[in-house]
């Protein structure tokens, strides 16, 4: 049995979806998009699965999320609906209940935050509710799992029931139009002829292409335009406006607010939070706090992971353990040095990851992230983003593939492919690592460049954006900016940590697959000559390794940005691979003589830039391939990110040699002064005429 | 014509009128922004824009070039 979950955003539907599915959650993708599709079983109940639709507004066809949510009700007529609405909110939440009740489906409406609505006073009565919906009504407080079980277990007992009585909407021309549509569908679910209907209706280009119903709309066409003109409004906003007067109905019969005056906590928050003065310095001191944080506590971890849990304890006992079983050096070698090492590596990474992604989601549970997209917007628009662009960008500073993957709640495609671009110039937690080593070997007295990279990525970002936003592919239309702010509220435990275990899996995974494989390949080839005698690639002998020939094959590739010594091409493919590789394969390729014989500090810097701005790693590229999910845009990206990383070096180098090793001033100086003003072409050339762009503003 | 633009912060109005076609009409009108809907313009964000609405209840933001499409009395 299928039992399919719909709400709004914030109507507490994960809460209620965690609550009633436990562990058995299987998280995927809905076909042909990348919307996140969510399954569980219920508990105690094997045999019923409760599919999570994304969290919508409506049931239109202008949101993938909302695509998706109808085609799988209209196409897979779950058993029965459990439709969750904020108690809180009930008005705009019944408007999504007076689409999902024409789908004719079972259907059992859970008023959710009934605990907040005593609290506040009001009074929500059940009965007459259930009377105007014509559905089950049951009132529950996710949160404190009220009510919970009980929702299930009345959806089960009404699966595949006939429907109770569903409530008249329409009237007069109106109706009678869309009974008589209802009367010439024949094809179609008896259930859910209402529904077509309305869609034929309001011009519904999916439905109507989908079922081939443009002669049926043919003929209704001068019905639908005579009631257009009467109401001088067009078919599809005469119908939302109807359902909500049906609504106001409903609220004036059934609700009972006690009128009070006094501001809620939430307000009094908001007040400060978003206060025109105070609202960017308290950001400012979030955000440095979070960083710093992180930073610290995480610091702390990772040291403590890499030099006494592993350093210590774990590769000691496991190499003591094999040399006492008389297994041969190669393979100890092979397990302590290829395995266990990088393993141990690897996972330094993850409490930092942990505790970025902890913040995160405690503040995106608080209701907090909604007004850094409102604080933000404004920034954002000017470079062809919006305020939700934010969020991913922020993640990204953790690990990139689940801030691509955080994309998705950007709703405009445009916005959304120019996040994927950016998202990952700013730097990740493997690229910390590698801006700390070069710090520390070559610019010891600058304590600020690290801070000045994370400045530089921002830049980077803002730069890219206002010059591709230029470009033909992402010029046209803003995207309209309609977004909820949801009331403030204390983060709830289990939702922070199940969102935390979300993200970070993507890190895991990644750890355990990719990085793991390049490990053991990049082992192999540095401890290996090409006649396949062993040798150790933790010394000198590194040299005589395959892993030479192939750094020395592409060295020649970034000759013009500074080091076009075999080590340095190593360490750039090493890094292309894994970023978490790139810092442990420097300092062995470097050997006793230290990172400073492999590079001159400016050699040093385009190295760093290189690694920092060139595309991220394989897990972060595949990401991007699929969350563009086409293949050109894809490639697009990844070469933006090849041309940018590269330019950017060869001029960091270039005009550095120049300016500081009074290297003369040649060709590639000119070909950087050329790049340079390209640059600033992109970014201050007029933006040329959009088609679209005047249409949008049109009255 | 007056739009939810005009009107200064803290002052309340009714939509008259939605202008505009299309995806961003459909949306701001499933918000429950509709011909009749009382609205209230809580606040300006700290840089000018977006604002902040209070309709049906609960708090909407959207930009001022949305603002500029419903009109008001």
């Amino acid at each position: 049995m299928k039992i399919a979950l719909a709400g709004n955003p914030n109507s507490g539907k994960t809460t209620l979806f965690n609550d009633l599915t436990g562990s058995s959650q299987y998280v995927g993708n809905w076909p042909g998009v990348t919307v996140e599709k969510k399954e569980g079983k219920l508990k105690k109940h094997k045999d019923v699965i409760i599919q999570d639709l994304p969290g919508i507004y409506s049931l239109s066809p202008y949101s993938m999320e909302e695509v998706v949510s109808r085609r799988y009700l209209v196409n897979e007529k779950p058993d029965a609906i459990i439709n969750i609405i904020d108690g809180t909110n009930i008005e705009r939440n019944l408007y999504l209940t007076t689409q999902l009740l024409e789908l004719g489906l079972p259907m059992v409406v859970a008023v959710n935050m009934m605990d907040l609505v005593e609290k506040n006073g009001d009074h929500i009565d059940m009965n007459a509710l259930e009377k105007m919906l014509g559905c089950h009504v049951m009132p529950i407080s996710a949160l404190k799992g009220k009510g919970s079980r009980e929702v299930a277990e009345l959806a089960i007992s009404i699966a595949n029931k006939k429907v109770l009585n569903r409530p008249e909407l329409y009237e007069g021309p109106l109706l009678s139009t869309i009974k008589s549509i209802e009367s010439e569908l024949s094809n179609v679910d008896q259930r859910m002829k209402r529904w077509f209907a309305v869609k034929v209706f309001e011009r519904d280009e999916k439905v109507i292409n989908e079922l081939n119903l443009s002669s049926l709309l043919a003929k209704y066409e001068k019905n639908i335009k005579k009631i257009e003109d009467d109401e001088d409004d067009d078919s599809e906003s005469i119908i939302t406006t109807t359902r909500y007067e049906y609504i106001s109905n409903i609220v004036n019969d059934c609700v009972t607010r006690k009128s009070s005056t006094q501001a809620s906590l939430s307000d009094k928050i908001d007040k400060i939070v978003t206060n025109r003065i105070l609202a960017l310095p308290i950001f400012a001191v979030i955000m440095t706090l979070m960083f710093k944080a992180t930073i610290d506590i995480g610091g702390i971890a990772q040291g403590w992971v890499e030099e006494t849990l592993f350093g210590e304890w774990i590769m000691p006992f496991v190499e003591g353990l094999l040399k006492s079983l008389g297994v041969n050096s190669w393979i100890t070698d092979l397990v302590v040095n290829g395995i266990i090492n990088t393993c141990g590596f690897v996972l330094t990474f993850l409490p930092l990851i942990l505790i970025l992604f902890l913040f995160i989601s405690i503040l995106e549970d608080s209701g907090y992230m909604a007004r850094v997209a409102f604080i933000m917007d404004r920034i954002f628009r000017k470079f062809g983003l919006s305020g939700k662009s934010f969020i991913p960008i922020l993640i990204g500073a953790g690990c990139g593939v689940p801030a691509i993957m955080g994309t998705r709640t950007i709703e405009n495609e445009k916005d959304r492919r120019m996040t994927i671009m950016l998202a990952t110039f700013i730097p990740c937690s493997a690229k910390l690592e590698i801006i700390t080593i070069i710090t520390a070997a070559f610019f010891k007295e600058m304590w600020w460049l690290a801070p000045a990279m994370y400045f530089l990525g921002m830049a980077i970002i803002i730069l890219s954006g206002i010059a591709l936003k230029k470009t033909r592919a992402f010029a046209g239309e803003v995207a309209p900016f309609v977004m909820e702010l949801p009331a403030y509220h204390v983060p709830q435990v289990k939702t922070v940590l199940l969102r935390v275990w979300d993200r970070a899996k993507e890190y895991v995974i990644k750890a355990g697959t990719i990085i793991f494989t390049f490990a053991v390949i990049l082992w192999f080839l540095s401890n290996h000559t090409w006649s396949l005698q062993y040798i150790d690639g933790e010394s000198a002998e590194i040299a005589h390794s395959m892993l030479r020939s192939i750094g020395e094959f592409i060295a020649p590739l970034f000759k013009p940005l500074g080091f076009g010594n075999w080590q340095g091409g190593v360490a750039v493919l090493v890094a292309e691979g894994a970023k978490e590789l790139a810092p442990a394969i420097v300092d062995t390729l470097a050997g006793k003589a230290g990172i400073a014989s492999l590079f001159t500090p400016v050699a040093a810097f385009s190295f760093m830039t290189l690694n920092l701005f060139d595309p991220p790693c394989t897990a972060a590229m595949g990401a991007i391939m699929r969350e563009m999910g086409d293949k050109k845009w894809g490639v697009f990206a990844i070469l933006y990110q090849v041309v940018l990383g590269y330019a950017l070096s060869f001029v960091f180098y270039n005009m550095g040699s120049w300016l500081f090793y009074g290297a003369s001033f040649g060709l590639t100086q000119i070909i950087s002064i050329v790049i340079i003003f390209f640059a600033i072409y992109m970014v201050v050339r007029p933006a040329p005429k959009a088609k679209g762009a005047a249409a949008a503003l049109e009255v | 014509m007056k739009t939810l633009k005009d009107i200064s912060i803290g002052d309340a109005c009714k939509v008259v009128k939605l202008h505009g076609k299309g995806a961003t009409k459909k949306r701001i009108m499933d918000m429950g922004l509709i011909k009749g809907a009382d609205v209230k313009v809580v606040k300006v964000a700290p840089l000018g824009d977006p604002i902040q609405l209070n309709v049906r209840g609960y708090e909407l933001s959207i930009r001022k070039s949305e603002a500029e499409l419903i009109e008001v009395a």
